[in-house]
């Protein structure tokens, strides 16, 4: 039980001692994506190598006084570059090896004694061929700044007392000490604003809930990351989740409520267990419960499990989620601010903004607005996925370009093909093009081209990318998620998705084009909550910057990027048909036959053109005719 | 409706009865109790919804609504495999599609039907498992796949039902 501020500190000195001692620290990714590519294995194979040499030790023992000269070997958080993953760290010295399979654990262990660390598993640039040693060197994390992201994959999420030595808890200390409008004024004054995707301004939220008087409030975090293409809120839940425990305690203090709540997407089982798991070593250590730190102030936490509906992120829906009913947005006003849960002043901050609050109250309001643009200050995690050849998740101040993050750190498109657009925001988002990539990532410049910030999803497309094909899955996927309140939304969203797919089957009018803008434009006026809202954003967006590849596909029949299945044809070109079968037996509906060792031949009426046998001919010889 | 077999009706009843006791009676433990329901039978059979309801004092139709509103809940029995094929963007601009159709060509789903005959399968799409690193992203009973082509995860069937023979 931690009983004061002091104990703290001194217990934080203890745990530091105790890292700064040991001989090195292994530290294996153990995200969901590291997971599948099977990093706990290699946990398993390097803590085998470290007994048989004697070196291994728990992180248990690093408060005991006498320990010195041993190896810790822990399963993190993310580290971010799932693309060369499983990933393993060795620090102090930050060696990052990648693509590690547990048949390489022997030489890792023996690098730890000669010094020399094992080449091959190093990071290797693809196009200069530069080896890197340090992780901090490579491109990929060199452009980095990382602050809600700071601990994933530099701690083991699971241990309370390593978030204390990276000063954990230190902001709540912080915060407990000062009258609780004092830190409304911090996180007001920092100028934090919603990283979930509004982009609201955290403190306007927290001042208005501290300024009613009720006997109870609430807090919640909203971590029901719905949006396709973004998982940095999964990646802080599972990666260091005491950082948002922190957030929320510091929140709680503030606004004056005693109760939280974190509701946690359906789909993250391995974000609730941690976050359980976290929240009992809180209690335990006296850093939940009542009289936290002696200051006399009371929080207690609860886990909620969402159960699977993208609208639940919006705030009200959320709401009645926790209360038991249908995930439906309610009108506005009043705002949860006032009237919330149980009607009662509730605050509800997306994850990503709560892992920023412990560093303001740590490091102060100036140490926040260094970094990022004047109007929005601090940073960003992006998810960068697609067709870009690091695929990850970064940190990165506000204000840095497009290209900075899809060249300079995401290395550009993969198979040096060109570049398209990049779709930010998820469903709610819309599509940047070239002509966009020198526009900076902030909440205001994105809004001003149509675009909005969104959870930070940034999903890269390439010349391959049907952008008419990507609007009809966004409209598809917003139909499937429209609750069905508000008759412009669930009636809008499908008649655009049926409009859209009608050009991708090439049956498509000019005509349709006005008619999807029209009923966009309506949908955006006439729904209640964000997802109607946003919903059309990426088919407006991309009408406008795309005006050209919609053309081609309602006036000339032709899907340039070759994709639309309504509006191409395969064969096999005889000649480089070598009769392997191969084609035969990946497709789908058995549209192929032939004999082998003689030319294939497709049934053009039984084909569903999937593009299967495409990718699976070795000579080319599936092709596309017009 | 498909229901739980009859003998099993009494601890159908009784599980729901400690997980109302787990949860408490108010109206908020309604979904974790139907979790807990879906955790259990794998879906969610129309008698233990009735008695849920009646445990909670809520109108039956009140928690149908529930149950019919989340993705996770599921009216129908699911197969003994359940292979969730993601698309959320990532996975979709990475061709996922063609990885569901070679999933459902492999287990041999006709028809529209997402579950085979003999329950052994039930495939699904996904909006976003959150992998997006590793598009495209097939999840087989929460075991997750990353990478995977129509050749790959059809190889990764094949396993299955090898190690199944051998049980």
């Amino acid at each position: 039980m931690i009983q004061s501020p002091a104990e703290l500190q001194n217990l934080r000195d203890r745990y530091a001692k105790g890292m700064a001692q040991q001989k090195a620290g292994i530290l294996v990714c153990a995200g969901t994506g590291c997971v599948a590519s099977g990093s706990l294995e290699v946990h398993a194979a390097l803590e085998h190598a470290l007994k048989e040499q004697g070196l291994h030790t728990s992180v248990q023992l690093l408060l005991e006084e006498e320990s010195t000269g041993g190896v810790t070997a822990v399963k993190s958080g993310c580290h971010g570059f799932c693309e060369m993953g499983p990933l393993v760290r060795i620090d102090p010295e930050g060696v990052l090896y990648t693509k590690v399979k547990p048949v390489d654990a022997a030489d890792i262990v023996a690098a730890l004694d000669n010094g020399e660390p094992v080449e091959r598993l190093l990071y290797r640039h693809p196009a200069t061929q530069q080896v890197f040693v340090k992780e901090s060197d490579i491109p990929f994390y060199k452009h980095q700044t990382r602050v809600a992201l700071a601990n994933c994959g530099h701690i083991d999420p699971n241990d309370i007392g390593a978030y204390i030595a990276k000063d954990g808890y230190q902001g709540a200390a912080n915060a407990l000490s000062m009258p609780p409008q004092d830190v409304v004024d911090n996180v007001l004054e920092a100028n934090l604003r919603g990283r979930g995707g509004g982009g609201f301004p955290a403190g306007r939220k927290w001042s208005i809930a501290a300024s009613v008087d009720a006997d109870q409030k609430y807090i919640i975090c909203n971590g029901d990351e719905g949006d396709p293409g973004a998982f940095m809120d999964r990646s802080v839940m599972e990666g260091d989740p005491h950082r948002i425990i922190e957030g929320m305690l510091i929140a709680g203090y503030a606004i004056g409520a005693s109760q939280g709540y974190i509701y946690v997407r359906a789909e993250y089982p391995l974000a609730v267990e941690r976050l359980r798991q976290a929240l009992s070593d809180a209690e335990a250590w006296g850093l939940l419960g009542d009289n936290i730190l002696g200051t006399g102030f009371s929080f207690a936490l609860h886990v909620k499990e969402g159960a699977g509906a993208f609208v639940c992120g919006e705030e009200s829906a959320l709401i009645a989620s926790i209360e038991g009913e249908r995930g439906m947005p309610r009108p506005k006003p009043p705002f949860p601010a006032v009237a919330g849960l149980w009607n009662k002043p509730t605050i509800i901050n997306n994850v990503e903004t709560l892992a920023n609050v412990p560093d303001i109250l740590r490091r102060g309001v100036d140490w926040f607005k260094n970094s990022g643009t004047p109007s929005s200050p601090g940073t960003k995690t992006f998810a960068l996925t697609g067709e870009v050849a690091n695929t990850g998740l970064i940190e990165v101040p506000m204000g840095l370009t497009v290209r900075d993050v899809v060249y300079t750190i995401g290395g550009g498109i993969r198979k040096q093909m060109a570049f398209k657009a990049v779709q930010i925001g998820g469903p709610s988002g819309g599509c940047l093009t070239e002509e966009h990539l020198d526009l900076p990532l902030d909440y205001d410049s994105l809004q001003q081209v149509g675009a909005m910030i969104g959870s930070g999803g940034l999903v890269v497309m390439n010349e391959e990318t049907c952008i008419v094909e990507v609007a009809r899955f966004f409209m598809e996927f917003t139909q499937n998620e429209s609750c069905g309140k508000c008759v412009l939304c669930r009636e809008g969203t499908r008649r655009m998705k049926e409009i859209l797919q009608r050009i991708v089957d090439g049956q498509g009018a000019e005509s349709d084009l006005g008619l999807l803008e029209e009923v966009g434009e309506s949908v955006q006026a006439g729904s209640l909550c964000g997802l109607g809202k946003t919903a059309p954003n990426p088919v407006l967006t991309t009408l406008q910057y795309f005006e050209e590849e919609y053309l081609a596909h309602v006036r000339d029949k032709r899907c340039p990027a070759g994709v639309c299945p309504g509006l191409k044809t395969f064969a096999i070109a005889a000649e480089d048909c070598v009769g392997c079968s191969k084609c035969a037996r990946v497709c789908p509906v058995d549209a192929i036959s032939g004999k082998v060792k003689e030319p294939f031949v497709i049934d053009r009426e039984a084909c569903i053109k999937c593009g299967a046998c495409v990718d699976a001919c070795k000579f080319g010889a599936v092709v596309e005719v017009a | 409706m498909a229901s739980v077999d009859l003998q099993n009706e009494q601890s159908g009843i009784e599980f729901v009865e400690q997980s109302v006791q787990k949860w408490g009676r108010s109206p908020s433990a309604l979904i974790p109790i139907l979790q807990d329901i879906q955790q259990q039978y794998r879906y969610l059979p129309e008698q233990l919804l009735t008695h849920a309801a009646t445990a909670l004092e809520l109108p039956p139709a009140s928690v149908y609504g529930v149950a019919t509103f989340y993705a996770q809940f599921s009216l129908d029995p699911k197969g003994k495999y359940l292979i969730k094929v993601c698309d959320g963007t990532a996975c979709h601009v990475r061709k996922s599609m063609p990885v569901y159709e070679a999933i459902r060509k492999r287990v041999r789903l006709v028809d529209g039907k997402s579950t085979t005959e003999d329950m052994q399968y039930t495939v699904e799409t996904v909006s976003c498992l959150g992998a997006c690193g590793l598009a495209p992203v097939v999840t087989i009973n929460d075991k997750v796949y990353g990478q995977m082509t129509p050749d790959a995860i059809t190889a990764i069937i094949d396993m299955l039902e090898q190690q199944e023979g051998e049980v």
